[in-house]
C-alpha cells in the first residue's frame, strides 16, 4: 500500500488498523533467477533495483536473522562523499544523488537530513590534503567548501577554540553531506522489494553452496536447498566466512568497530563533524541523542561488541573537539562488523565461481554507499557487467596493484 | 506535606533546602531529590517524550523512566539526571525539562491530542510531501520537540579521573547477596572491592521491614558495613556503578566522587572513571520491578509497588494518602502491609489471582479483579477497577503496582550472554555460561527471598576463594525472610484505551500490536520501530513486560519471542568520566623538542607534528608577517648559517654482526657496503611496494648504525624493524633501540656552518677530515657527541648531536654563534622552502600511495637482492606512464599565487576528473627565485618538463599556468653541499 | 582482554597493537613469484573462531607476538614469541 496524506488520515481515524504488513513473509521457494544472501541494506538495496532497473523479480533475500541485523542496524548514519580517489569519488557521488530521492523512490521516509559534513584539520599539512580531496570532489561534481578557522568558528562556534591540544586549522566542509535513518533504510527497501514481489526470507542461514563444474546451483540453507540461476554476497561482517563456503579466501579482515549515543538532548549539533586528530565524529540524531564513534577496535572480531581501550580514547578524542558535551551520558554503546580490505576499498565483482558475485569489504564505510551499492550490484547481477561507478572496485585489483588506498596504509587491514 | 510523622533512614534532625522549577523546598539528609519532591507533596515531575503526557516518580531506583531533571545551574547544569538517583544536598537545583514553559502547563501537549495519527512507526509513512520540506521545515520542528535536557552549551568547569583498580573480588550490588559475598570474601583476606550505585549500602534491606538476624534489615545492613569498612582488604565503593562488564575480568564503573555536590572541592574530580580488572566477580544488583500495562497506568501518582514500600520505609514519605495496589504476585502483599503499618489508608489490594489469600488487612481485598482504566489530569484521583463482570471505581491518590521481578543481569548478557526464560519465576535468568569469572547471586540470580540472597551470594563468594585457593570462612548466615513470592503472570489488561509499556518513549500495547501487524514482531524490529526500551532507562520497567504483551499477542511465551540484546552502560554515563584528564588541551601528550624553551623565549610560534611542538619561523621586531622571518632565515642559511632542531626525526640504533643484513632487507637500496665513518641515504618500502619512509643511516662501526626516521614514522619503522628481526628474520644477530628521546640533534647549514663548527666542537670538520657524507664522534664543550655531515637543506650541512639533557644548552650556544656568524635559528616554515627549493620529499609526497618510480627513486631499486616491497612494487598498477611522477612546478606569470592541493589539467581542458593530470602537494615562495614554486606529481610527468599545463583550484577559485621542471629548483647539481 | 605475554607476564589488551592474521609470518622470496606475493600480502584467514594473530607488545617489552584468540568470544587462549615458540617457519 502506499504511504500517503490520506492513508495517514485513514488510519489515524481507524486506531491505525488499516497498515498493510510492510512485507510478507514468504517461504523460499526451490529455485530463483537470483539469490541475494544478505538482508541488510546493501543486499536489499540489490533487491530493489534489480527489480526496478532490470525487471527481475524472482528474486529472494536470504536473512540468518531479521532484516538489518547487521551493521545496516549498527552504524553512526553519516552519508557524505568526500573522497579522493578517482575509483572511489563517482561512486560515493551516484550514491548521494540516489540519496537525495530516495524518499519518493522508496515511498518511505528514510529521514535523508542534508546537514553537512564538516571535517576539520589541525595543521597546514593536512588543510593541504583537504584542499587536494575537496579539489578531487569538486572535479566530480561534487559540494565542497574549504574553510579557515575562523569560518570554521563561524559554522561551529561550540566546537573548542581555547586551550587546544590540536589548534583548529580548518576544515573541509561538505555541505549536502548529512545523515539518514539507518534502520529506515533497510525497512524502506525491504518494503520496496517486497512490493515488486521480492521474496524476503528472514531466519535462514545459508550454510553452503552448490556448485558443479566451477559454476554456482543454489545454496544450501537451515530453511532447505535453494536454487539459483545467479547467487549474489551481500553479507558485510561475514563476507570471509561466507566466501569461504565456496572456496575462496579473501583480502579481508574483519575488525569490531564500536559506536555510541547519548541520552536525548535539546538540539545542539547541527552537522556531523569530524576530528582531525585521533579519529571522532558527531552528530545528532532527530530524537535528540548524540550519536558518534570513532576507530575501529583494531583486533580480528566477530562478536560485535568492544572493549575500554576505544571506548576511552573516543571520548577523549570528543572532550578535546568539543567539551561542552562533557555532561551529556552515553546511554547505549555497541559493536559492529567491519570486513577491512587490504586497501581499505570495498569490492563489487564477480568472483572465481561463476555465477556467484561479491559485494563486500565495505569497510566502516558501507552505510552511505547502500544507494549506489545496490545500484552497481544488481547492474553486474543482470548484466554480467560492472557498472561504470563500480570499475574500480575489482577483486584482482589487489594482485595487479590498482589498489584504491585513501589512507594510504598499505595491506595492514586496521590500519585504514 | 506527605513526611511520615516517623520512620525511614533519614535524619530528621537536619533540613536541607532545595528547589524545584524555582520553588523552595526542604528534605532531609538521607533523601533522594525523589523522596524530597514525594515529601513534598509534589507529584508531577515532567512530560513524557512523544505525547508530553505528565509524568510522576514511577520507582525508587536507577530504572526510573520519568523522574529526569536538570540539576545544578551555568556550566555545570547537568540535564537527564534521574530524581531517584540524587542524593539530596543543600542547595540543590532541580528544574523539570521537556515540558514548556511548565510541567502542569505545558503547550507541546498538544502532540497527545495528535496521537491517533502518531502510533508506532509514523515518521516513515509521512513528512516526505512536498520533497524539499523535510530539512526546511518538518525536521527542524521534529528536532525541536525531541530532545529531553538542554546541556548547558558550556564548557565543564570539573575534572574527572580515569584509574585502575585491581582486585580479587568484585562484588556489584551491596544488598544481602553482596553484602554476604564481601563479608565472606573479606574474611577470608581476599582483596574484596564492592560497589554499589546508592550512596547508602544494603540496597533492598533499607526498603524493607521483615526482621534479619531479629533485628530491622538497615541495622544488618549498617553493622555489616562497619564491619566491612574496617577490614583493609575491603574498599568499599558506594555511588559507585559497575556499568560494563569487558573481556578478561576488566570491569568499568564510574564512582560519582563529588557528582552528587553542587560544586566539587577544590582538586576533587566530579566522576572517576575506573577500570576494575578482577579475578573473579560476583553480581548480586538484585532485581526490578516490573508494571502492568493497563489503561491510564502512566499518570502521576501511579509507581511501582516495590517503589511505594521504598518511600514509606526509607524515606519516610507518603506518596499518597489513599492507596491502591494492585499486584499479580504475594509481594504486592507486602506493600499493602506496608501502607497501612504507615498509617495511610489502603482503599484497595487488587489481586489479578483468583483463589489466593492475602493476609489481613484493614483495607478491602479484592483478587480475581484487574485494574481498567485511571483517572485525574495531571494526578491520579481514583481507579476504575474489573472483578469478574463487576466493575468499580476507587478513589485513590496514589496506585502502586506489581507484575513481578526481573533480574539484574543486564551485565551478563554485555559479553554475548543470552538470558533465559525461568517459566517458574516468569522471568529471565541469567544463562548457565556468560561472563568468564562472574557469578551471580540474589535476585539477579532469580533467588527472591531474603535467606536464598544471604546464602546466594556467601556461596558465590565461597566458589569464588577455592579458585584463588583461598579457604573460605563459611561464617554463620543471620536468620532471614525466607518466603519465595508466588506469582502468576499479567502483562496486560484486557481492556479499551492506551496502556503503557514504554512511559518515558511513550510506547502502548496498541503501538506493539499495530508494529507486529505490520511485519515488524521481531524484538529488534519491535524496539526499533516503536522506539520501546529506547529511552533514557533502557527499557529497564518496560521491555520484558513488551516481550509478554508481544507473546500474548501471538500466543508465544517470552521464551519463544526472545529477547533484546543488553549493552555497556549499564545505566549512562558521563563522556568526561570516560574522557578522564584527556581532555581540550590534555587530550593527549605534548612532546617537546629540545630547543622549544629557546624557541618560546623567541617568540616563535609553535606548529604541529604529530604529537611535537616545533618552532614554525623566528620573529624579529618590524617584520611585517611570517614570510619576513622565513625569508630571512631562508637567506642566512644559503648566505650565512642557519641551526635548526631536527631531533623530532626517529633516531634508532641497529647494533649485532647481522645489523647490515637487516638494512640491506629493509632498504631499496645496499647498505652492507657502507663503511664505518659514512652515511647513506636510503629508502624503505612497505611489503606491498609503496613508499614507507626515507631517512640516513649512518655506520658509526663495524655492527653499529643509527638510522634516522620521518618524525611522523619514528614509531611504525621500529615497529618495522622489529618485525623483520623478530618474525621474518630471527636468525639474524641484531638488534635495534629508538634513542629518538636520547639525542638532541641540530641542523647546522649553510657557507659559514664549518665557522660555526669549528667554535663548537674539538675535532677537525675540514672537507679532508669529515667529507660530505661521513659521520663520527665530536666533543662538545666536553660532551661526547656525534656529528653526521648530510644535508636536507641543500646547503652545506652538517647534523651534530648531543645527549638531550644538554640540548637546550647547546641551542643556546649554536645560536649564539650562528648570530655571531651572521645567521641564526631557522624554523620548520624555512626548512620547508629550503627542501621544496632542493626538491626533497617530506610527507606531503610520501602520502602511502605514491611508488618509488614516482618519486624518482627507482634507480635507488636494488635488482641484486631482495628486499622489503620489491614485489610488491613490482606490480603493473605501481609502475606505467599513466602514473603521476614527481615534478617540479613555477607559474609562468611569476607573480602567481601556487596552491598545496590544487589539481593539474592541460591548457584548455574541461575542469572534470577524468581531465585530471595530477595535483601539487608543496608549494611555498622561493626567496632565492623570487617567485613560487611548487613540488607535484603529473601524470607521465618526468617526459614533460618545460611543457604548460594549468593548476586549477575550483575550491579557491584558481586557475593558472604552470611549467614543468624538475623538481630541484636550486643547485641542481648539488655543489653547494660539497663545496 | 588481557595477553599472556611470555615476557612480561599478563598485561591488558592497551599495551599491544594487533596486526592481524599470523600467516604474515611466512614471507615467500622474491623468487617465489607474483602468486605468492599476492597471496601472502593480501589473502587472509578470517575466521569466526580461534584464530592466530600477531601483536607487537608495544608498550611493553617491544615483542612481536602470536595471541591464539577466539574472534566470537574474545577468549584468549595463548601466546607466544612469533619467533620461536611459534614455530617461526611452519
Amino acid at each position: 500500500m502506499r504511504y500517503s496524506g490520506l492513508s495517514i488520515l485513514r488510519n489515524a481515524l481507524s486506531g491505525q488498523k488499516h497498515w498493510a504488513p510492510a512485507w510478507r513473509e514468504p517461504a523460499p521457494k526451490p529455485q530463483y533467477d537470483v539469490i541475494i544472501i544478505g538482508g541488510g541494506g546493501h543486499g536489499l538495496a540489490t533487491a530493489w533495483y534489480l527489480a526496478r532497473n532490470h525487471g527481475i523479480t524472482n528474486v529472494a533475500v536470504l536473512e540468518r536473522s531479521y532484516l538489518g541485523a547487521g551493521n545496516s542496524g549498527r552504524n553512526t548514519t553519516i552519508v557524505r562523499s568526500n573522497y579522493h580517489i578517482a575509483g572511489n569519488e563517482p561512486f560515493y557521488a551516484h550514491s548521494l544523488k540516489l540519496w537525495e530521492g530516495l524518499e519518493q523512490d522508496l515511498n518511505y521516509n528514510v529521514m535523508m537530513s542534508q546537514r553537512g559534513v564538516l571535517n576539520l584539520c589541525h595543521s597546514d599539512g593536512q588543510f593541504d590534503f583537504y584542499a587536494r580531496r575537496g579539489n578531487a570532489m569538486r572535479l566530480h561534481g561534487e559540494d565542497a567548501v574549504l574553510i579557515d578557522r575562523e569560518a570554521v568558528r563561524g559554522f561551529a562556534p561550540y566546537l573548542n577554540f581555547r586551550d587546544e591540544r590540536f589548534p583548529i586549522r580548518g576544515g573541509l566542509l561538505q555541505p549536502r553531506g548529512g545523515t539518514a535513518r539507518h534502520d529506515a533504510v533497510v525497512w524502506g527497501y525491504a518494503r520496496a522489494a517486497d512490493s515488486r514481489g521480492v521474496d524476503l526470507i528472514q531466519n535462514c542461514e545459508v550454510t553452503g553452496f552448490r556448485i558443479e563444474n566451477g559454476r554456482v546451483r543454489g545454496v544450501e540453507t537451515t530453511r532447505g536447498y535453494i536454487g539459483a540461476g545467479k547467487v549474489g554476497m551481500a553479507v558485510a561482517g561475514r563476507t570471509s566466512e561466507v566466501a569461504r563456503m565456496a572456496g575462496l579466501r579473501l583480502p579481508i579482515e574483519s575488525q569490531v568497530l564500536q559506536a555510541f549515543v547519548t541520552e536525548g538532548l535539546k538540539p545542539l549539533l547541527p552537522s556531523v563533524i569530524t576530528y582531525g586528530m585521533g579519529h571522532f565524529y558527531i552528530s545528532q540524531s532527530d530524537k535528540g541523542g548524540l550519536v558518534f564513534g570513532g576507530d575501529i577496535d583494531f583486533y580480528n572480531s566477530y562478536a560485535a561488541r568492544g572493549n575500554l581501550p576505544m571506548v576511552e580514547h573516543v571520548m577523549e578524542a570528543g572532550m578535546a573537539m568539543m567539551p561542552m558535551i562533557g555532561r551529556a551520558r552515553v546511554l547505549r554503546s555497541w559493536g559492529g562488523i567491519a570486513d577491512m580490505t587490504m586497501d581499505g576499498s570495498p569490492i563489487i565483482d564477480r568472483t572465481p565461481v561463476e555465477g556467484l558475485f561479491l559485494d563486500g569489504g565495505w569497510c566502516y564505510g558501507g552505510f552511505k554507499a547502500t544507494p549506489a551499492s545496490g545500484w552497481a550490484f544488481a547492474h553486474l547481477l543482470a548484466t554480467g557487467e560492472s557498472h561504470e561507478t563500480a570499475r574500480a572496485f575489482r577483486l584482482d585489483r589487489f594482485a595487479t596493484g590498482h589498489v584504491l588506498d585513501e589512507e594510504g596504509t598499505g595491506a595492514q587491514p586496521n590500519r585504514h | 506535606m506527605s513526611r511520615l510523622a516517623s520512620g525511614g533512614l533519614v535524619d530528621r534532625s537536619r533540613r536541607l533546602s532545595f528547589t524545584f522549577d524555582g520553588r523552595r523546598l526542604s528534605g532531609h539528609p538521607g533523601d533522594t531529590l525523589a523522596s524530597a519532591l514525594l515529601a513534598n507533596g509534589v507529584r508531577l515531575v515532567g512530560r513524557s517524550f512523544k505525547y508530553h503526557r505528565p509524568r510522576g516518580i514511577f520507582s525508587a531506583g536507577s530504572e526510573e523512566p520519568n523522574a529526569l531533571m536538570e540539576i545544578g545551574v551555568g556550566a555545570r547544569r547537568t540535564p537527564n539526571t534521574r530524581a531517584t538517583r540524587v542524593m539530596l544536598t543543600e542547595g540543590l537545583v532541580a528544574r523539570s525539562q521537556n515540558a514548556w514553559p511548565s510541567p502542569a502547563f505545558d503547550l507541546m501537549a498538544v502532540n497527545d491530542l495528535a496521537a491517533p495519527l502518531l502510533g508506532a512507526g509514523f515518521y516513515y509513512k509521512t513528512f516526505m510531501w512536498p520533497k524539499s520540506f523535510w530539512e526546511r521545515v518538518y525536521e527542524p520542528l521534529i528536532r525541536r520537540a525531541a530532545g529531553l535536557g538542554r546541556l548547558a552549551g558550556q564548557d565543564d568547569p570539573d575534572v574527572y579521573d580515569q584509574a585502575f583498580a585491581h582486585a580479587d573480588l568484585l562484588v556489584i550490588g551491596a544488598g544481602p547477596a553482596g553484602l554476604m559475598a564481601a563479608l565472606e570474601a573479606g574474611e577470608a583476606g581476599a582483596r574484596v572491592i564492592l560497589a554499589d550505585e546508592d550512596f547508602t549500602l544494603g540496597g533492598r534491606l533499607n526498603a524493607e521491614t521483615a526482621p534479619l538476624a531479629g533485628a530491622a534489615p538497615h541495622a544488618w545492613a549498617a553493622h555489616t558495613v562497619a564491619r566491612l569498612s574496617a577490614m583493609p582488604n575491603v574498599t568499599l565503593m558506594p555511588r559507585t556503578t559497575v556499568f560494563g562488564a569487558y573481556d578478561g575480568g576488566m570491569y568499568g564503573a564510574v564512582q560519582e566522587v563529588a557528582g552528587h555536590l553542587a560544586a566539587p572541592p577544590e582538586g576533587c574530580p566530579r566522576e572517576t572513571h575506573w577500570r576494575i580488572r578482577a579475578q573473579a566477580a560476583v553480581l548480586c544488583a538484585g532485581a526490578i520491578e516490573r508494571p502492568v500495562a493497563f489503561p491510564g497506568n502512566d499518570r502521576p501518582g501511579v509507581m511501582l509497588a516495590s517503589a511505594l514500600r521504598s518511600y514509606i520505609t526509607r524515606f519516610g514519605v507518603a506518596p499518597g494518602q489513599r492507596v491502591a495496589v494492585f499486584t499479580n504476585n504475594d509481594d504486592g502483599w507486602r506493600t499493602a502491609q506496608a501502607v497501612e503499618a504507615a498509617g495511610l489508608t489502603l482503599a484497595a489490594l487488587i489481586d489479578s489471582r483468583e483463589g489466593v489469600s492475602p493476609p489481613t488487612l484493614s483495607g478491602r481485598v479484592i483478587t480475581g479483579a484487574v485494574v481498567t482504566d485511571t483517572a485525574g489530569r495531571r494526578g491520579l484521583t481514583g481507579l476504575t477497577l474489573r472483578a469478574g463482570s463487576r466493575t468499580e471505581q476507587l478513589a485513590v491518590d496514589c496506585l502502586a503496582v506489581s507484575g513481578g521481578w526481573n533480574p539484574t543481569l543486564h551485565l551478563t548478557a554485555h559479553l554475548g550472554g543470552r538470558p533465559e526464560w525461568d517459566p517458574g519465576l516468569a522471568a529471565f535468568v541469567p544463562s548457565a555460561a556468560h561472563v568468564p569469572g562472574l557469578r551471580v547471586a540474589g535476585a539477579a540470580a532469580g533467588v527472591f527471598t531474603t535467606a536464598g540472597a544471604l546464602a546466594g551470594g556467601q556461596a558465590a563468594a565461597a566458589e569464588a576463594l577455592a579458585e584463588l585457593g583461598r579457604t573460605a570462612p563459611g561464617l554463620p548466615l543471620p536468620e532471614a525472610e525466607d518466603m519465595p513470592p508466588r506469582l502468576t503472570p499479567l502483562w496486560a489488561v484486557p481492556a479499551r484505551g492506551r496502556a503503557w509499556v514504554d512511559l518515558q518513549n511513550d510506547v502502548t500495547t496498541k503501538d506493539i500490536a499495530t508494529a507486529r501487524d505490520e511485519a515488524f514482531g521481531a524484538p529488534e524490529h519491535l524496539k526499533r520501530y516503536t522506539t520501546l526500551g529506547m529511552a533514557t532507562d533502557q527499557g529497564k520497567t518496560g521491555n520484558v513486560l513488551a516481550l509478554g504483551v508481544l507473546g500474548a499477542l501471538t500466543g508465544r511465551g517470552p521464551e519463544e519471542v526472545g529477547t533484546t540484546t543488553f549493552r555497556p552502560p549499564y545505566t549512562p554515563v558521563t563522556l568526561a568520566a570516560l574522557a578522564g584528564r584527556h581532555a581540550r588541551g590534555a587530550f593527549q601528550p605534548v612532546r617537546e623538542a629540545p630547543s622549544n624553551a629557546l624557541a618560546r623565549a623567541r617568540g616563535a610560534p609553535m606548529i604541529e607534528a604529530g604529537l611535537w611542538k616545533r618552532a614554525a619561523y623566528f620573529p624579529q621586531a618590524g617584520d611585517t608577517s611570517w614570510r619576513d622571518a622565513c625569508d630571512r632565515e631562508v637567506g642566512f642559511v644559503r648566505e650565512a648559517v642557519g641551526v635548526s632542531d631536527v631531533s623530532t626525526l626517529g633516531k634508532i640504533e641497529i647494533t649485532g654482526p647481522d645489523a647490515a643484513a637487516l638494512l640491506d632487507r629493509v632498504y631499496t637500496g645496499t647498505f652492507s657496503t657502507l663503511a664505518p665513518g659514512r652515511v647513506r641515504y636510503g629508502v624503505m618500502l612497505r611489503e606491498d611496494g609503496f613508499v614507507f619512509d626515507d631517512g640516513t643511516t649512518a655506520c658509526l662501526g663495524p655492527g653499529h648504525y643509527v638510522m634516522t626516521t620521518t618524525t611522523a614514522n619514528a614509531g611504525p619503522v621500529l615497529r618495522h624493524l622489529e618485525f623483520c628481526l623478530q618474525v621474518l628474520w630471527p636468525e639474524l644477530d641484531a638488534v635495534c633501540a629508538s634513542v629518538t628521546e636520547g639525542w638532541a640533534q641540530f641542523a647546522v647549514a649553510g657557507p659559514k656552518g664549518r665557522a660555526l663548527l669549528e667554535r663548537v666542537v674539538a675535532e677537525d670538520v675540514s672537507d679532508a677530515a669529515f667529507p660530505f657524507m661521513a659521520c663520527g664522534s665530536v666533543s662538545v664543550a666536553g660532551v661526547p657527541g656525534r656529528l653526521f655531515r648530510i644535508s636536507f637543506s641543500g646547503e652545506r650541512a652538517w647534523e651534530i648531536a648531543v645527549p638531550s639533557g644538554h640540548g637546550d644548552a647547546l641551542a643556546r650556544l649554536l645560536a649564539e654563534e650562528a648570530e655571531a656568524l651572521g645567521g641564526g635559528l631557522y624554523g620548520m616554515e624555512a626548512l620547508n622552502v629550503l627542501r621544496i627549493e632542493k626538491g626533497h620529499v617530506t610527507g606531503a609526497e610520501l602520502h602511502g600511495r605514491t611508488t618509488a618510480f614516482d618519486c624518482g627513486f627507482a634507480k635507488m631499486m636494488s635488482s641484486k637482492k631482495d628486499y622489503i616491497g620489491r614485489a610488491g612494487a613490482a606490480r603493473p598498477g605501481l609502475n606505467g606512464p599513466e602514473r603521476a611522477q614527481l615534478v617540479g612546478v613555477k607559474p609562468v606569470d611569476p607573480g602567481a599565487k601556487l596552491l598545496a592541493g590544487a589539481k593539474f589539467l592541460n591548457r584548455g581542458a574541461e575542469a572534470v576528473a577524468a581531465e585530471e593530470q595530477g595535483d601539487l602537494t608543496s608549494v611555498c615562495h622561493s626567496p632565492v627565485l623570487g617567485h613560487m614554486i611548487g613540488l607535484g606529481f603529473v601524470v607521465n610527468g618526468r617526459a614533460r618538463r618545460g611543457e604548460v599545463i594549468r593548476m586549477v583550484d575550483l575550491l579557491r577559485g584558481a586557475d593558472i599556468e604552470v611549467e614543468i621542471c624538475a623538481p630541484h629548483f636550486v643547485d641542481p647539481e648539488g655543489e653547494r653541499l660539497r663545496g | 582482554m588481557r595477553i599472556p605475554c611470555p615476557l612480561c607476564g599478563e598485561r591488558d589488551l592497551r599495551e599491544f597493537t594487533p596486526w592481524g592474521d599470523a600467516a604474515l609470518m611466512h614471507r615467500p622470496g622474491f623468487d617465489a613469484g607474483p602468486e605468492a606475493a599476492h597471496a601472502y600480502l593480501h589473502l587472509r584467514e578470517n575466521p569466526a573462531g580461534p584464530h592466530r594473530e600477531l601483536s607487537y607488545h608495544e608498550l611493553g617489552c617491544a615483542a612481536w607476538l602470536v595471541v591464539t584468540r577466539n574472534t566470537l568470544t574474545h577468549e584468549v587462549m595463548g601466546a607466544a614469541l612469533a619467533g620461536e615458540g611459534a614455530e617461526g617457519g611452519a
